[in-house]
This record gives C-alpha cells, sequence and structure tokens, in this order.
C-alpha cells in the first residue's frame, strides 16, 4: 500500500531523515514509534509531499508519489489527521467535517456523515458547535472524523493521543482498531508506545531520523531495548 | 505602581512633545529660491506644551479615566444582545438588502446632483471594498496594495478610449480582466508569504503601479493625467448636451425632453448601482460555492487546509484574481465618472480607506461592508466644515468604534451549508 525506499528528508541543510525504509501492507495497522525529534512527523510530512523526499522513494499503491504536489497526493485515497489535530476553529463541526470530504460529491458526503457521526455520537451531538470551544478530546474525533470523511482508504494518524486522558485514549484506540476491521489501512505514530504497539501488526522504531527495529507489534514490546527505552523498564 | 505610572506617563509626554513640535512648531518659510525654517510663535508654543502636559496628565490617572470610560461599551444599545437564529436573520439579510437597492434606485431622482454624485462615490468604495474582503476577509490574506487593481482598470479605460475610441461598455469586462490578469501575476510571487511579509509585498506592488504610471509620461500622461474620458452611452445615446462622436444619437432628443446635466449623473449612478448589486451577488454565490469554503478553510489553518487536498497556489490565486476584477470594474466606473484620472487617484492612502471599511464592517460580512463603506464615504464629507480635522474625527470614529464593537459593525455569520432538506 505504502513502501518508503531509503528516504533522505533535509530541512534546508540539516537531514531530518536519513535513509528510512518503511512498509505498510493492505489492511494492516502499522505504528512508528520514537523520541521527540526522532523525525516521525518529518516521516509522515516527507508521504505528504511537504517537505519532498531529496532522495529515495515513496510508493502510494504502487505510484510513485515522490515528487507529486501535496494537493495531489492528498486527493489519492490518502487522509492525514495533523500532529496537534488542527481542526478549523472558526467552523462548525459539521462544517469540519465537509471540509473533509472537499472533492466528494454530495451523496457521498452525505454518507461518510452518517459513518462518522455513527463512529463518533459525541460529534453528532455537538454539530453546531464551533470547533475552537470543543475540549481536546472531542477535537481529536472531530480531526479523525474530517479525515474518514473523504472516504480513504489509508489513514495516517500523528500522535492522536497526545495531551488527552487515558479513558478517551482508550476510546481512540478502539476506533482506530474499527477502522481496520472496515479495511482502511492505518499508519499510525505515538509516543505512547504500549497501546500503539498492542494495537499495531507491526512496528517501527525510529530513532534519530534512522530506522532502529522493526518486528511484530507482540514482538516489540516484549523487545528489551523498547521496554527499556519506550515503555519505561 | 505610582512611580511606574509617572515614568510612564512621563514618556508619554516627551513623545508627544517630540512628534508635536517639528509638525505644528516649525514653520517652512520660502523667502525667494530659498526656504528658511522659523520656529512657531509663542501661542502654538504655549498650546503644544498643553497638549503635552493633558497627554501627561491622562496618562497618569489612565486607569481611573478608563474605569469611568467603561460605561461607554455599556451604552452601546447593540451589546449583549442574543444573536438571531441563523434563517431569521438570513431572511431579514435578504429583506433588508431588497428594500435598500428598491430604495437607492428611486433615491436620486429626489435629491441634488451634489447628492448623487457622492452616492456613485459610495457605490465605488462598496464595490472596491466587497471585493477585498473576498481577499482579506474570507481568504485572510492581507493585501495593501489593493489600489493598484484600481488603477488597472481606470487607467485600462482611460488608454483604451484614448487611443482606439472604445467605449464604456466594452472596456467594462476588458478592464477588469485586465485587472484580475494583474492579480494573478502578483498572486505567483507572494503565495508562499504569509501576515506582514504579504502586507509589505502588496504594499510595494501597489506603489509599483502608481510610480510606474506616474513616470511612463508617453503614454498614461504622468503626473498630468489623462482627462476627457467618455461617459457612458445608453444604447448609443449620449448624455452630454452635443453629441461627441459620430454615430451616437442624444438622450433628451430621442425622448423629446429638455436637456439636463442631471440626466448624466443619475445614469452614471444607476450603471454604479446595478455593477454593485452585480458584484455583491457574484461574492455572495462565490462564498456558497466550494471555493468560498476553501478560502475559509485556508484562512482559518493552512496545514489543515492542505492535508485534505486544498491546493494553496489554487485557492490564494482565485481569492487574489477575483478580488482583483472586480477593484478593475471599480476603477472603470471611476474613470467614467471623473472624466480624468491621475496616478495621484490612486495612493497608498485609498488602499488604506477600503481596508478600514473592510475592517469596520467586520471582515467577510457583506452588509457590514456596505453599511461601512456608507459611514466612511460620507463621514469625511458631512465633517467637511472642520475640513482640516477631517482626519481626526475618522480617527476618533474608529477608536470609538473599537472601544464598542471590535469585531466590526456587523461581523460575519458565516453561510450555513445544509444537507438535510435537500434530497
Ligand atoms: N520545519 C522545520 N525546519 C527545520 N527543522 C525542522 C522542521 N521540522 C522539524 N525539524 C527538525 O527535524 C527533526 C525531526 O522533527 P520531527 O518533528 O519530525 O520530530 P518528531 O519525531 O515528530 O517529534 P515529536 O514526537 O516531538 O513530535 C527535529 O530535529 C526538528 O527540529
Ligand atoms: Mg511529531
Amino acid at each position: 500500500m505504502l513502501v518508503l525506499e531509503n528516504v533522505h528528508t533535509h530541512y534546508g541543510k540539516i537531514e531530518a531523515l536519513h535513509g528510512v525504509s518503511v512498509e505498510v501492507k493492505r489492511g494492516e495497522i502499522v505504528s512508528l514509534i520514537g523520541a521527540n525529534g526522532a523525525g516521525k512527523t518529518t516521516l509522515l510530512m516527507t508521504v505528504c509531499g511537504n517537505p519532498q523526499a531529496c532522495s529515495g522513494r515513496v510508493l502510494l499503491e504502487g505510484r510513485d508519489i515522490t515528487r507529486e504536489p501535496t494537493a495531489q497526493i492528498m486527493r489519492s485515497g490518502i487522509a492525514i489527521v495533523p500532529e496537534g489535530r488542527r481542526v478549523f476553529s472558526g467552523l462548525t463541526v459539521e462544517e469540519n467535517l465537509h471540509m473533509g470530504g472537499f472533492f466528494n460529491t454530495k451523496s457521498e458526503i452525505r454518507e461518510s456523515l452518517d459513518h462518522v457521526y455513527h463512529l463518533f455520537p459525541r460529534l453528532k451531538e455537538r454539530e453546531q458547535q464551533r470547533a475552537g470551544t470543543m475540549s481536546g478530546g472531542e477535537q481529536q474525533m472531530l480531526a479523525i472524523g474530517r479525515a474518514l470523511m473523504s472516504k480513504p482508504r489509508m489513514i495516517i494518524l500523528d500522535e492522536p493521543s497526545l495531551g488527552l486522558a487515558p479513558l478517551i485514549i482508550q476510546q481512540i484506540f478502539e476506533i482506530i482498531g474499527q477502522l481496520r476491521e472496515e479495511g482502511i489501512t492505518v499508519f499510525l505514530v505515538e509516543q505512547n508506545a504500549h497501546q500503539a504497539l498492542g494495537l499495531a501488526d507491526r512496528g517501527y522504531v525510529l530513532e534519530t531520523g534512522r530506522i532502529r527495529l522493526h518486528d511484530t507489534g507482540k514482538n516489540l514490546l516484549n523487545n528489551p531495548e523498547v521496554r527499556e527505552a519506550y515503555l519505561g523498564g | 505602581m505610582a512611580a511606574e505610572n509617572i515614568k510612564h506617563a512621563f514618556f508619554c509626554a516627551v513623545i508627544t512633545l517630540i512628534i508635536a513640535y517639528p509638525i505644528l512648531g516649525l514653520n517652512l518659510i520660502p523667502s525667494g529660491a530659498v526656504v528658511s525654517l522659523e520656529g512657531a510663535d509663542g501661542s502654538t508654543i504655549a498650546a503644544i506644551i498643553a497638549a503635552a502636559v493633558v497627554v501627561f496628565l491622562f496618562q497618569l490617572f489612565r486607569d481611573s479615566i478608563m474605569a469611568r470610560l467603561g460605561f461607554l461599551s455599556r451604552v452601546n444599545p447593540l451589546s449583549g444582545r442574543e444573536p438571531m437564529p441563523q434563517h431569521k436573520r438570513a431572511r431579514l439579510e435578504s429583506w433588508l438588502l431588497t428594500g435598500i437597492i428598491v430604495l437607492a434606485l428611486f433615491w436620486p431622482f429626489f435629491v441634488s446632483r451634489g447628492s448623487v454624485d457622492l452616492a456613485t462615490l459610495v457605490l465605488i468604495y462598496i464595490m472596491l471594498a466587497l471585493g477585498l474582503n473576498v481577499v482579506v476577509g474570507l481568504a485572510g490574506l492581507l493585501d495593501l496594495g489593493y489600489v493598484a487593481f484600481y488603477a488597472v482598470g481606470a487607467y485600462t479605460f482611460a488608454l483604451l478610449s484614448q487611443y482606439t475610441g472604445i467605449s464604456f461598455w466594452m472596456s467594462l469586462p476588458i478592464g477588469a480582466c485586465l485587472a484580475a490578469l494583474f492579480g494573478l501575476v502578483l498572486g505567483f510571487p507572494v503565495l508562499r508569504l504569509r501576515g506582514d511579509y504579504l502586507a509589505i509585498v502588496t504594499l510595494g506592488f501597489g506603489e509599483i503601479i502608481r510610480i510606474l504610471l506616474n513616470n511612463w509620461t508617453h503614454l498614461t500622461g504622468g503626473p498630468n493625467g489623462i482627462g476627457g474620458i467618455p461617459e457612458p452611452t445608453l444604447f448609443g445615446m449620449e448624455f452630454g448636451r452635443r453629441i461627441k462622436e459620430e454615430g451616437n444619437t442624444s438622450f433628451h432628443e430621442t425622448f423629446g425632453i429638455a436637456y439636463a446635466s442631471e440626466h448624466k449623473v443619475i445614469f452614471l449612478y444607476l450603471i454604479a448601482l446595478v455593477l454593485a448589486v452585480i458584484t455583491a451577488l457574484v461574492i455572495r454565490r462565490f462564498m456558497r460555492m466550494p471555493v468560498g469554503r476553501a478560502w475559509e478553510a485556508l484562512r482559518e489553518d493552512e496545514i489543515a487546509a492542505r492535508s485534505l487536498g486544498l491546493s494553496r497556489t489554487a485557492v490564494k490565486l482565485s481569492a487574489f484574481t477575483i478580488g482583483a476584477f472586480f477593484a478593475g470594474f471599480a476603477g472603470t466606473v471611476f474613470a467614467s465618472k471623473q472624466g480624468f484620472i491621475s496616478p495621484e487617484s490612486f495612493v497608498f492612502l485609498e488602499s488604506a480607506i477600503i481596508l478600514a471599511i473592510v475592517v469596520l464592517g467586520g471582515m467577510g460580512s457583506q452588509i457590514g461592508v456596505i453599511l461601512a463603506a456608507i459611514a466612511v464615504t460620507i463621514l469625511p464629507e458631512l465633517a467637511r466644515e472642520f475640513s482640516d480635522y477631517r482626519m481626526l474625527v475618522f480617527g476618533a470614529a474608529m477608536v470609538l468604534m473599537m472601544v464598542w464593537r471590535p469585531q466590526g459593525l456587523l461581523p460575519m455569520r458565516r453561510i450555513h451549508i445544509e444537507l438535510k432538506d435537500q434530497g
């Protein structure tokens, strides 16, 4: 589904990714964990073409998207929930969701709207509320809902648990599991290694711009190195 | 605390002196070929010192004075009212608009020529402000050089009529499209810029256009401007006493009525009215279309908008182009109304006034912008008696406005998209 081959990404002169190779297969949940500043967000943004990889290749469903403009990539069946949610705070919940389905027809929008409200009944209750006035957890639900509005075949999430209470985190991870049931491929970036690896089919550990480890989720959870560094021993 | 206050007050008083003395206290006296600098007389200096003392005292007791002034916001009859429900508001708005338009259609026949002339100017500003509202209010791109597109529209008509004898009606779309083209071309380099940087670059662009018009003497006539710009005709009928162009007939002869110079003014007013209504309707339409929502999304959060597959380039350029298009419209009407244009009509102050209209009107709301355009154009005219203090009155009005309604006259309620009642 999504393949990164030996990707290098620069911010000006600084190289943030030093040859990263990652593969996400159709129908999987793949988790990427790593410390602050490891380059997780950079990796996701490289997939979206902003910034573009300066060498290596990014393939989406076999198509080379390394040099494609962001707008085009984001319209080809992939959706991202960006770091820090980034809902349109002045727009209502409903309007935010509409923006998510910007390139879809009206009937498609209505369909995905029902679907999103089914996943997050809380959003339905708050339909007319301005997104900026909602709680962090609700905003995260909205950000995920908005990404789902375009009916993506693959969804990328950048730290969906950031700053949320355990109960809400639990809920959000349940939803992510549900998305896999529906056949959506999930690429998940997390600090919350325990939950992320517990849910994932496979996982990668990123350290200062390089992939350190790569294994199934379960094996990584039991890996002493991972336990030491990311699960607090 | 008190010491802090005294220090601050003293500082403000000194600043007042530094600013006021050179401006008011020094006079340039031309004597023959040389200019000499002379200090002002005693009374002026006394006034300046008095002003500094007033500033000092105000700053010293600012907290208690401002606390007293707090009642200002309570006096405001509009504060603290519940916002109207969406559908009621929309209905009221459209009734109000229709009413205003009907009134505006018949009104010129009952008032003086000067008022109609002023009203035409108001309509031109309404067009300009509605256009800039797309760029600043909806797309959130701070454009300080908007007057450039206005100039492009005006000069297009002036030059075309001078060199090719094209009529107002032919020139209207050409001027608007050329202005839109300029908007597109300017849009490209500034796409990556945001906020302050965008403001500065657009400001520079506005000045470049003006300086170009000023210096390209053999084409534009430079500072002397271009005169003899024809008035619009109605199906080949001219409004002047004598026919200027061959093949045209004259309005008063065709209808067998006595010649009156008012006909021309009223006709121009009606044209401006129709064009302003068209502008408002077209932009309203755009706001409801996906592109309108895309402008808002990009203004709210660029990264999020791009993550949804919106192209930053296309969205920003469309706002710039559409905004510029209507400025070109307004420019053509302006050139025709004045009959004479020069670069002096397109200085930065014009951009600032149009921007002030948009901000006062409440960024994004059309009715607000229209009301603000009326207020901003008419107030200085009413205050003509104190012509020297016009800008002062204007400034004071702005300050009061910001105390009363910091969100603008009628802040935008975004048009709500409802899917449920359809299908
Ligand atoms: N726009 C940018 N310009 C320059 N350097 C950047 C930029 N964005 C990120 N970096 C640098 O790239 C490196 C990787 O950053 P990145 O945001 O990808 O980390 P991360 O793994 O997502 O961290 P976190 O968990 O804190 O979100 C960091 O050293 C960061 O300083
Ligand atoms: Mg990050």
